[in-house]
This record gives structure tokens, C-alpha cells and sequence, in this order.
């Protein structure tokens, strides 16, 4: 009957959207789970490994900060710099209208300091170096050297995990804080110069704006995007299959999920922050 | 040359009714399996016999769903971390890909397991690895990166790292897969001097026939997840089973096909006999 068999096929859809929404969420709370075991294992490895004799290596820490921080700070610097520069023109422009443009270096500071410094490192060192870590781990994993590490009983999470985390953790803030120096800085060569402010007086205003509860808000901002980068990284690069095609896929991922998670952060802990 | 293996001589490994799933469906079938210390068993069998992951299973690097297994007296199932740790610096493998690390070099590879368990100086590591490295006959090759080497150095480099610690039980994977006749000899007759040198266990998957009769002591056939024999190199040479002659003379199995039953299970229909429809 074509009346039945159409109530059956909406079923079917219905079915079948269902069993969708199920299977993301399933996947969904298996990704969360996964971050979950890899925090614990690691805070497990970072304080009992030197009791077991199996210590997080101190070499492998500092030479992930050289890559994950000191080689960034070129790029990270110059993206700043812009940032501070387009700040201070468009603050210009729109308070102009108001004849309130002596007071732009309320909302560059503000801006850079709470808003944009964090935001644009956590994009720069997630682009850079969360698909770096992507692709690492699933070239070892393809490679069966995580099994290899597993069989000579050195734990990856130990040996690759840990390392990363830590040094992510201590880089992030740090390039963030180096963000917010060289963007009022450059911002604030743009406002002497259009508005004929000395520098002195850039800077003590500045000063007199920011509180530390504003800086601690950007670099604790870019704590969370730190440990949601190395997360997000890791758990894409340990979930490949197939060959070069998928650490490819796994690196595009783990770029992309990185971004938009650090966006959302972003915006929850303002608003939660600002409650 | 080699002790001889009898049956007081104890038990490496010791695999009880070892019962693995990847999902619903099931790999291997209550495997009872033993290798002798101072033994080479071989385990053959054809592209999803299970060989993989019997040797998986062996490398803790998969969770079974029953059975229990021992290496060298040790319920793998009873260790903590640290047992593990211990008892994984008994144990040496060598994979089929070689896996060594691409960002290390040949001789930084051939050190990790000593850096990580051992107290040793660079100095000492690294006579130690060159040592290794002229058992497996690459002295010399210790500062190239494993991207300048072959596939046999790979190999050959691999099964150095696999010896650093002088483990009692060594893996093999595929150890002459994709290698000339040469090499894959030379390989073999390295396996023969480092069971007959250190005593060691040592435990062979391959594919490849001349090799596994070179080698073996014992060889173990395995096909669907279950083990179809195991003996000797002459036992299994004279074996009157099917499907070991069908393995060893490289014969596929002849299945004869319903061609209805065939098209039904295509189709997912009852098609039922077509006589008059010429398929």
C-alpha cells in the first residue's frame, strides 16, 4: 500500500536520525573521556613517574617549548603588532564620530590585554603547533612506534604526552604576555603619531587602565586554550587510520576542532568571567 | 650450538584458552599455546588466520576476552605498572616496518630503552648500542637517520634495538617479508646465532616457508582463529591435513560455490533456484 510504505519510510527516517543524534553523542562523550583518562594519566605521570623511576624527560619538555614557543614568537609578534595597529585605527575612526578619540587607549588596552592577544596566539599556536602534534602522533601511530614504546613498557602518554602538555602550558601564556607587549606597543606608535600622544603618556594610561586581574584574565584564558590544543591534537592523532591520506585528515581536524574550540572557550569564560 | 629442547625445559610463554573479539566478531578460539625458553616457534598461517593478533595478544598491546597468559612465569594479567616495566625489559621486538623512531638516529634509537631503564653513562650506552649494531652487521651506521636506510637495515636496525637489554623473549614480525633472498637469509641466520648465543625465546610470525623451515624448532599453523597444528618442521611437512598441504603448497581452498545461494546472499532476497535464467 503506498500509504504504508510511506509511514514506513518516515519511520525509517525518523529511525535513523535518531540512531544519528545517538552515535555523535556516544562519540562526543568517548572524545570528553578520552581527555579525561589523558589528564589523568598525565598529572599520574608527572608526579609519580620520578617514584617509579620513570620520570617525565626534562630534555624532551625543553625542546617542545623551543618549538611550540621561542621558534613562534616571530609570527606571533608580527600578527600582534597588526592587531594593535587595526585596533588603534578603527578606535580612532569610530571614536572620532564622537569627538572622543583621546580616550582610545581605554579600548586598545582592554581589547588587546583581555581579548585578542590570547585569541590570536591560541589560533597561531594551535594552526602551528596542534596540527604539528596531530600529525606526529599519527605518523608514529602508523608507524607502530606507539606500540613499539608500549612493548619497551615507556608509556606514551609519559614519554609524548606529558612533555607537550607542559610545555604548551608554559609557552601559551608566555607568547600571550609577549603578544600583549609588542600590540600596545605598536598601538601605541600608531596613537602617538596620529594623535600626537607622547609615548609617556600612552603608557602611563595604559598603566592606570589595566588592572592585574585583566592581564590574569588573558593568560588564564590561554591556559585553557593550551591544554584544549594538546588535547585536541592528541586525541586526533592517536584516533588515525589508513596511511598518509589519514594523517592528513587527522591534522586538518585537529587544526580545525582546535580553533573553534578555543573560539567557544573564549566566549564562555567572558561571559562567565564577567557575571 | 643450540640445548636440546625437551620437555622439562620451562615454559617461556604459556597461553591458555585465549578467546579474542573485535566487536562482534571473534578472532581467536581458545588458543592453547607454548614456546620453551631457549626456543624458536614460528607461527604461519594465511591473511586472516589471526597470527597478528596472537602476537598482539603476546605483546599486551590488545585486551582478550579470555583466557590467561604467562611470559616467563608472570600472569600478564596480575602486573601492575611497575611489573610490567620489569618484564618488559625481558622482552625484545622487532616489527615488521621496523618501527624505529624517524626523529631519532639509528644509534639514539638503539639507546632508548637503555636511557629510559637504565642508569648507564652516554658513553656506556653507546659502546653498548654499537655493540648491537655489529651483531646485526651495521657498525658503523649508528649516527644515519632510519629515512637514509633500506628496507633490510631497517629491519636488521630494528632488531638491534630489539636486543639492547638482552631480553629473554624476542618477537619477531615479519622479520623477511619484502626482503632479497640474501638478506632475508642473512636475517634468518641472526636469529639462529642469537638463540644459539643468548638462549633466547624466540617467537616468528611469517609468511615465508624456507625461512620458517630454516628456523623453527616448532612451528604453529594457524587458520580462522584456531591453531590447525603444531610440531616440528617434519611433522609438519608430513602432515596428511588439507588445509596445512593447501599453506604449504601455496594452494588457495577450493570452495565450491551455490551460485543461487550466492546470487540470494548478494541480493539479500529468497531468489530461489532459477533454472531457466542462464547467470
Amino acid at each position: 500500500m503506498p500509504a504504508d510504505s510511506s509511514n514506513e519510510a518516515q519511520e525509517s527516517t525518523v529511525i535513523r536520525f535518531t540512531e544519528k543524534i545517538g552515535r555523535g553523542t556516544i562519540s562526543a562523550i568517548e572524545v570528553f573521556g578520552h581527555w579525561g583518562v589523558l589528564i589523568g594519566e598525565s598529572v599520574y605521570w608527572l608526579f609519580l613517574g620520578p617514584k617509579l623511576k620513570q620520570p617525565v624527560r626534562t630534555n624532551a619538555v625543553f625542546a617542545q617549548m623551543m618549538e611550540i614557543g621561542i621558534r613562534a614568537i616571530p609570527i606571533v609578534a608580527l600578527l600582534s603588532a597588526t592587531i594593535g595597529v587595526m585596533l588603534a585605527i578603527q578606535g580612532i575612526h569610530t571614536l572620532r564620530t564622537f569627538g572622543a578619540e583621546s580616550r582610545v587607549v581605554v579600548g586598545i588596552s582592554l581589547s588587546v590585554v583581555r581579548e585578542f592577544s590570547a585569541l590570536i596566539t591560541g589560533i597561531l599556536v594551535a594552526g602551528r603547533s596542534g596540527s604539528a602534534l596531530a600529525a606526529r602522533l599519527s605518523t608514529m601511530q602508523i608507524n607502530q612506534e606507539i606500540d613499539a614504546l608500549r612493548v619497551m613498557g615507556i608509556h606514551p602518554v609519559r614519554y609524548l604526552v606529558v612533555p607537550s602538555l607542559i610545555a604548551m602550558m608554559v609557552m601559551l601564556p608566555s607568547l600571550t604576555f609577549l603578544s600583549d607587549l609588542v600590540a600596545l606597543y605598536a598601538a601605541g606608535i600608531f596613537v602617538s603619531l596620529d594623535l600626537g600622544i607622547s609615548q609617556a603618556a600612552y603608557w602611563s594610561q595604559t598603566i592606570e587602565i589595566l588592572s592585574v586581574g585583566d592581564l590574569w584574565h588573558g593568560l588564564g584564558k590561554a591556559s585553557i586554550f593550551a591544554v584544549l590544543i594538546t588535547l585536541i591534537g592528541i586525541v586526533n592523532g592517536a584516533s588515525v587510520t589508513g596511511g598518509a591520506e589519514g594523517v592528513g585528515k587527522v591534522t586538518t581536524r585537529a587544526v580545525v576542532q582546535a580553533i573553534s574550540a578555543i573560539v567557544v572557550t573564549d566566549m564562555l569564560f567572558a561571559f562567565v568571567v564577567t557575571r | 650450538m643450540m640445548t636440546e629442547l625437551t620437555a622439562d625445559t620451562p615454559l617461556a610463554i604459556e597461553v591458555t584458552g585465549l578467546v579474542t573479539h573485535y566487536g562482534p566478531r571473534k578472532i581467536l578460539n581458545g588458543i592453547d599455546f607454548d614456546v620453551r625458553e631457549g626456543e624458536i616457534m614460528v607461527i604461519m598461517g594465511g591473511s586472516g588466520s589471526g597470527k597478528s593478533t596472537l602476537m598482539r595478544h603476546l605483546l599486551s598491546l590488545e585486551q582478550r576476552t579470555a583466557g590467561t597468559m604467562k611470559l616467563l612465569g608472570q600472569d600478564v594479567a596480575e602486573l601492575d605498572v611497575k611489573g610490567r616495566t620489569e618484564l618488559s625489559k625481558k622482552i625484545g621486538v622487532a616489527f615488521q616496518s621496523g618501527a624505529l623512531f624517524s626523529s631519532m638516529s639509528v644509534g639514539e634509537n638503539i639507546k632508548l630503552p637503555l636511557a629510559e631503564h637504565t642508569k648507564l653513562d652516554d658513553l656506556t650506552q653507546d659502546i653498548m648500542a654499537r655493540m648491537k649494531l655489529e651483531v646485526v652487521d651495521l657498525a658503523g651506521f649508528e649516527d644515519l637517520m632510519p629515512s637514509e636506510l633500506s628496507g633490510g637495515m631497517i629491519k636488521r636496525a630494528a632488531m638491534a634495538r630489539a636486543i639492547i637489554m638482552d631480553p629473554k623473549i624476542l618477537f619477531c614480525d615479519e622479520p623477511s617479508a619484502g626482503l632479497d633472498p640474501v638478506v632475508a637469509s642473512a636475517l634468518d641466520d641472526l636469529i639462529l646465532k642469537l638463540r644459539d648465543a643468548m638462549r633466547m625465546s624466540i617467537v616468528v610470525v611469517t609468511h615465508e616457508l624456507d625461512s620458517a623451515f630454516k628456523i623453527a624448532d616448532r612451528i604453529t599453523v594457524l587458520d580462522r582463529g584456531d591453531i590447525l597444528m603444531c610440531g616440528t618442521v617434519d611433522e609438519i611437512r608430513g602432515s596428511s591435513n588439507q588445509r596445512i598441504q593447501n599453506i604449504l603448497n601455496r594452494r588457495t581452498e577450493e570452495e565450491i560455490i551455490d551460485a543461487d545461494e550466492y546470487l540470494a546472499r548478494l541480493t539479500g532476497t529468497d531468489y530461489g533456484p532459477q533454472t531457466d535464467t542462464p547467470l
